[in-house]
């Protein structure tokens, strides 16, 4: 059957630069002399330790525990002694610290005792909780827990189950050489996946760069035999693997910003969480190691399987980095994001190490005014407007840029790519969006803080009233006292009872009305926080801390010189 | 710090205003042809002056220089003013011009994507309304040889009235206009048969026709290189071809056919070249649709009801007024938002 694929609009398409990589099989690394385990490692909370130092783990002992249902949990990559739980800088732009586990590897690898469960007699809740704490996570770069995702939507089916292994960035090639080398057993893990999501259809999307790949997947499927699973060769054209981009190529709908696929009845995962799905379900493997591609500035570019928490800098050893080396990036040349350090470690969210240098990576030439010219307009697959949304980040309108739906750009990098004027415009939207953060999170903190306010001020209010009421009572009684000794009371008195009642009516009102206005702000919560990427996260908080430092540093009245 | 994309496509700013010079050579070729080689005068005349001018603001605005001075943008102006103006018209004349585009509408804005106005129009409007006469002495196709142009270009007195008229465009409205009139001796003759003299050639003017071809084939160049796209062109086309057919069909003797109008004047120049400017002009589909119609609709008013020897520089210029709101009503739905 030919499948009509549809188009998405803008992309570019730069060189793809994956066939070095892909020449040899993947290859294992050499245990380092120590792994850095950030405990967290993906969208959500952050895993409490549950080692020591000093204790001895086995591999695959859980040494994070998932805080919450909206986190993963984290596991020793191999066997050894813990020597610390402490911060540790990681894989991030920003260079923030987060908390790790540092394991001294023993040199055996063992094993500990894994947890495996029955997935032909496990609930649906049951293999969810499973796959928490085995810390499977979405490989494609997201890291979103995947065990969140494995939930059909409100009607408990689902249309479409989309399998992404388009991999449109340059330079990456994991999940071609995963297609390549363990097909069968991602599909077992596919098959799992449409189970639990009770899927009806399984679509496969792969660039029509990776004939091995798709070839290799066809081959397992025609021997699985398993009906409605196809996988189709789609157009390369980069971003064709963003998970939106990817569900409009193969089924036409377009997910909006801040939607749930499942409610339009598709859901899609990476190619490399479904074989991690498999690992975990089959032999009850947690998530301990992933393949990563090591490309750009090296001798031998190639794929390694490599465990959690290996410090970057030993596998590029490995590929033999050239002397001019002058950073690594995570990620690729359009999205991925610089180290701020070589030694940082391995995480899960690590699809490639793309070793950078000034020859390969050269910096934009000097940025021009914009011209209007639209380029950025055609390339941006989310159909938006980057040279309006340019011109309003700069001028720092803000409302306007969410006008222009800012909060639907994915910083794919497209538009940047092709300004003649080489303005670095992803970042005008970076910075746009974090100012936005930041403001609705003030504006949070401003309006408890008025809310504490104003209900101070009615208690005290209500106090007042309250002992005005009691005085009044007991000067009613009062008179009421004398009125019986005089046996005539003052026409007074009476208004001077009633005015109690009156304002008890009225407060009530007061009372009700704030409660409803409580109820409408929270209504109107900020929603650009909701839908955040670890990225994006911990950008925001680097940022923060980065404001924390200035104010503090405005608000000491005694510089240090002064001090000294 | 660098952040991602790492990589970036190899353009320019540089390299889309060369490219639109070279799609104005096929036009300047056949300018040289048909009228001759006074028109290459013209355009180094007001290259210098708006390089001198730009390099000047840039100095008194601390800008890099090398960067804005090598991006062209100001050749690109010096061009089509050097194209729009009368290829007779007296040095200081386009000089004048072009520091006004320059200095004023581009720089004083702001510099290069700054100026809300076309800077060539501008400078055309500038100078018809201060120069009408001088403005208004077109040449024949073939009627003057070099050396008369340069005289014409550097000398001081002109007393060439006698020898250069109007444009075609212009010729045939008076003509159209004083056929109207019962005393004329050309009342009831209609337009195909008023184009009947030695000004004129098969569609429109005898040799700007030519000019026309020329400049639509760089434009349609521009479409294929994706530096433009279709939109403005076809709608430029499309509304002054309906407009002009309209009323000519309506009243044969008292307008020329659409085919006249389009391949007159600066129909195909404006068409592919200075409406397309995305500096001052629409920049969404639908906007460049409307922004393109209404410069057709009001370049064909102002050509049939007007007084102006064109009207497509008025008509830039007041849909250049309209571009914000334009551009603002008619941003499309972004992904996920569409309604299908």
């Amino acid at each position: 059957m030919l499948r009509k694929l549809f188009k998405f609009h803008g992309g570019v398409k730069p060189p793809t630069n994956k066939a070095h990589s892909t020449t040899a099989p993947i290859a294992s690394v050499p245990l380092p002399d120590r792994l850095v385990i950030p405990l967290h490692q993906s969208v959500g909370g952050h895993p409490r330790p549950l080692v020591q130092p000093g204790d001895q783990v086995f591999k695959g002992q859980r040494i994070g525990g998932a805080d919450g249902n909206l986190s993963s949990a984290v596991h020793a990559s191999t066997s050894g002694i813990v020597r610390d739980v402490l911060p540790a800088v990681m894989p991030h732009t920003s260079g923030l610290t987060t908390l790790s586990v540092v394991i001294e590897p023993d040199g055996e690898d063992r094993w500990g005792e894994l947890d495996r469960i029955n997935v032909r007699a496990a609930t649906p809740d049951e293999l969810r909780d499973y796959l928490r704490d085995a810390g499977v996570v979405g490989l494609g770069g997201a890291v979103f827990p995947s065990h969140l995702k494995l939930k059909p939507g409100k009607e408990g089916k689902l249309d479409t189950l989309v399998i992404n292994g388009a991999e449109c960035e340059p330079f990456i090639t994991c999940d071609d050489m995963l297609m390549r080398e363990r097909a069968t057993d991602m599909l077992k893990g596919i098959s799992a996946m449409r189970h639990m999501l009770q899927a009806r259809d399984v679509l496969i999307g792969i660039e029509d760069n990776k004939p091995e790949a798709l070839a290799a997947v066809r081959a397992a499927i025609a021997a699985a035999g398993e009906p409605g699973i196809e996988a189709l060769a789609i157009p390369t054209r980069y971003p064709a693997g963003g998970a939106k981009q990817l569900i409009r190529v193969l089924t036409g709908i377009e997910v909006p910003h801040g939607r749930r696929s499942t409610d339009f009845g598709v859901q899609c995962f990476n190619v490399g969480t479904a074989y991690s799905i498999h690992d975990a379900l089959e032999h009850g493997r947690p998530l301990i190691s992933r393949v990563v591609t090591v490309a750009g500035n090296v001798d031998a570019p190639r794929n390694y399987d490599v465990l959690i928490g290996t410090p970057m800098d030993h596998v590029v050893r490995l590929a033999g980095a050239r002397p001019d080396t002058d950073r690594y990036i995570m990620g690729g040349p359009m999205m991925g994001v610089r180290m701020p350090a070589f030694d940082v470690p391995v995480v899960k969210a690590t699809n490639c190490i793309l070793v950078g240098s000034p020859v390969l990576f050269p910096p934009p030439p000097p940025e021009m005014p914009c011209i209007r010219c639209g380029e950025c307009a055609k390339a941006c697959p989310a159909d938006l407007a980057p040279f309006e949304m340019y011109w309003f980040s700069r001028a720092r309108n803000f409302g306007k840029t969410q006008e222009y739906h800012l909060f639907d750009c994915i910083e794919c990098g497209c538009c940047s790519f092709v300004c003649p004027s080489h303005i670095p415009l992803v970042d005008y939207f970076r910075f746009s969006k974090s100012e936005i953060w930041a403001r609705e999170r003030e504006k949070e903190a401003a309006d408890t803080a008025r809310e504490r306010f104003e209900f101070k001020n009615l208690r005290q209010e209500r106090e007042k009233q309250e002992k005005a009421e009691k005085l009044a009572a007991k000067a009613a009684a009062t008179r009421e006292k004398v009125a019986g000794d005089t046996a005539t009371a003052p026409p007074g008195a009476a208004a001077a009872v009633t005015k109690p009642g009156g304002d008890d009516a009225k407060r009530a009102l007061i009372e009700a009305a704030m409660e409803k206005a409580r109820l409408q702000k929270a209504q109107v919560a900020p929603k650009n926080l909701d839908v955040t990427s670890p990225d994006v996260q911990a950008e925001m908080a680097a940022i923060d801390a980065r404001r924390h430092a200035a104010r503090e540093a405005s608000s000491d009245p005694h510089p240090p010189a002064g001090q000294a | 710090m660098i952040n991602s994309p790492y990589i970036r496509k190899p353009a320019s700013v540089q390299s889309v205003m060369l490219q639109v010079l070279l799609a104005l050579v096929p036009g300047i070729a056949a300018y040289v042809w048909f009228f001759g080689a006074g028109i290459l005068v013209q355009l180094a005349i007001a290259s210098v002056a708006a390089l001198a001018g730009e390099a000047a603001m840039l100095a008194i605005r601390g800008k890099p220089k090398a960067l804005f001075l090598t991006d062209l943008s100001a050749i690109v102006t010096a061009w089509l003013i050097a194209l729009t103006f009368p290829p007779i018209a007296p040095w200081w004349l386009t000089v004048t011009g072009t520091l006004l585009a320059v200095v004023i509408v581009k720089q004083l804005y702001g510099g290069l994507g700054q100026n809300p106005f076309n800077p060539a129009m501008a400078a055309f409007c500038l100078m018809i309304v201060a120069y009408p006469a001088l403005m208004s002495q077109w040449p024949a196709a073939g009627q003057l040889d070099f050396k008369t142009q340069i005289e014409l270009i550097f000398g001081g007195a002109r007393h060439v009235d006698a020898i250069t008229g109007a444009t075609p465009l212009d010729a045939l409205r008076t003509a159209l206009r004083s056929a109207a009139s019962p005393d004329s001796e050309l009342h009831g003759l209609r337009a195909a048969q008023l184009m009947d003299g030695p000004a004129f050639g098969l569609l429109g003017g005898k040799g700007g026709e030519w000019v026309a071809f020329g400049y639509l084939l760089g434009g349609l160049w521009l479409i294929q290189r994706r530096i433009i796209t279709w939109h403005i062109p076809a709608a430029f086309c499309g509304a002054l071809f309906a407009t002009a057919g309209l009323l000519w069909s309506l009243r044969p003797e008292g307008f020329a056919s659409p085919l006249f109008h389009l391949a007159s004047g600066g129909a195909m120049l404006g068409a592919f070249f200075i409406l397309t400017d995305p500096v001052s002009g629409a920049t969404t589909a639908r906007g460049k649709l409307l922004f393109a119609a209404g410069a057709a609709v009001l370049t064909y008013v102002i050509r049939a009801f007007g007084a102006y020897p064109d009207g497509i520089a008025f008509a830039t210029l007041l849909m250049n007024i309209l571009v914000p709101i334009i551009d603002m009503k008619t941003q499309a739905p972004v992904f996920g938002h569409k309604k299908d």
